[in-house]
């Protein structure tokens, strides 16, 4: 998981007159570089404007990750055998590992990890509004894995060719591991399926729930979506968000009929003159007031976060008191 | 040359966290930054292979680092060796140089094998 194909302000944007003109030589070797699909690497030129989005993209997505291991992290004591714990507790871990690589990428940009969390702390800095919906049952676990990770991957996949070679990379490594999550998720449910009607009930309750927020993840339709232009152009995004979205759309309801689930749209059908799905319209108002900090679990979310950065301040302090003390032996046997 | 692996690409004062901003972030020790300094990993795949590049992470100590990049770069068995090296001590050369670094080996072409027109009859040399 989990990026969000949004770039959310997570500010009033500065002034572009404050942003000193580029140097026309240097942003022109930028623009080749980018019509000939290169990488921009650290240590390249690059506008500004370009850094300041990238910053904001991979911080974000790397602030979702780690949020992301809350609602998961919520079954982790009580999964319902040892296997399932354990695949769970390799799951979430996967996403700690997923945030550390993106904000490895982020921080080549010149951005300190210390700022970066403080952002996410004080509320400034945006997270996937996925993770801001509670995980009510045991499916819901499932369910996230399948329908999550599985719209995450489809926003994922193309910014593995983006055009700053770091996060590109990063991403690489991210898409490798995903596919189990997915898997893991979609397996989970189809044991479900197969158990009581309860449990069959149950399965179907957790999709009637994610579905809606899940389409919402590929972000604003294309036409009230004012930064993906300039994305385009530099490389950072490669597939529109309307088109995202019906990929997973189409590719989600075979799948769909295969577990036995129903999905809780009336309008979603098969058009044949598209060769696509019809569906129906998503709830936008609900989508905006999620991002701006009143879904179901933000302050939850952000309470346990910061709550986790506090308690673990001990930790932190005394590795570094460790490490002096180490240091400090070695140079008075040195001496 | 340079001798921060990812400079800050802005001119100076641009950053956007000025106590943190490069290079003295990354150059400095333990408690003097609130961030614990950066190591750059690197994981060699399997034995007879090089080590090779594969990250970055925050680490107090080289132990800590180790034992850090085992867990965020290593957790399906992607390596049988880690080295991990303090990012401020490596060396790189600056991208404004490559021209005058590198460009002077592009007209030794009888360097390379093909260079050299062989009879066919005298097979694989």
């Amino acid at each position: 998981m989990y990026t969000q194909s949004l770039d959310v302000p997570d500010g009033p944007a500065p002034a572009l007159a404050a942003v000193a003109a580029a140097p026309d030589a240097l942003q022109t070797r930028f623009d080749e570089k980018i019509d000939a699909d290169q990488k921009i690497e650290p240590q390249d030129w690059m506008p500004e404007a370009y850094r300041r989005t990238l910053v904001r993209q991979i911080s974000q997505h790397a602030h979702s990750e780690i949020i992301g291991m809350q609602p998961e992290g919520n079954w982790i004591s009580r999964a319902p055998s040892l296997k399932r714990k354990a695949i769970l507790l390799a799951k979430v871990q996967d996403e700690g590992g997923h945030g550390l690589y993106l904000y490895s990428a982020a921080e080549t940009l010149g951005v300190g990890r210390d700022s970066l969390l403080d952002a996410l702390h004080t509320g400034k800095a945006k997270y996937s509004s996925i993770f801001n919906y509670p995980t009510l049952l045991w499916a819901d676990v499932g369910v996230i894995g399948w329908l999550v990770d599985g719209a995450a991957i489809m926003n994922q996949v193309p910014i593995c060719r983006c055009s700053y070679g770091p996060y590109a990379r990063a991403m690489i490594r991210i898409c490798k591991e995903e596919s189990f999550h997915q898997r893991q998720g979609f397996e989970s449910l189809m044991v479900q399926m197969q158990g009581t009607p309860e449990q069959r009930a149950m399965v179907q309750d957790a999709v009637n729930r994610w579905w809606w927020p899940v389409l919402a993840m590929f972000g604003p339709p294309d036409a009230a979506s004012t930064n993906s232009e300039q994305g385009m152009r530099w490389g950072i995004k490669r597939i529109s968000n309307d088109d995202l979205r019906q990929k997973f759309v189409d590719a989600t309801v075979p799948q769909a009929a295969i577990l036995g689930v129903t999905l809780p749209d009336p309008d979603l059908k098969w058009n044949e003159a598209r060769q696509q799905h019809d569906y129906g319209a998503i709830d936008w108002d609900e989508f905006w007031a999620v991002v701006n900090g009143n879904g179901p679990c933000n302050k939850e979310r952000l309470a346990n976060r910061v709550k986790a950065h506090e308690d673990g301040q001990w930790v932190r302090d005394a590795a570094q008191a460790h490490a002096a003390k180490q240091k400090a032996r070695l140079l008075k046997e040195a001496a | 040359m340079s001798t921060r692996p990812h400079p800050n690409p802005l001119p100076e004062g641009e950053g956007a966290d000025k106590q943190n901003s490069l290079p003295s972030r990354r150059g400095a020790g333990v408690g003097a930054a609130r961030d614990w300094p950066l190591w750059e990993v690197f994981v060699r795949s399997k034995q007879g292979l090089e080590h090779k590049h594969c990250g970055s992470l925050h680490a107090v100590d080289a132990q800590q680092a180790l034992q850090m990049a085992r867990d965020v770069y290593t957790r399906r068995q992607e390596g049988v060796s880690i080295w991990v090296v303090p990012s401020s001590t490596i060396t790189a050369s600056e991208p404004d140089d490559k021209p005058a670094f590198f460009e002077p080996m592009a007209d030794k072409i009888y360097r390379h094998p093909t260079f050299y027109t062989i009879p066919d009859e005298v097979g694989h040399m």
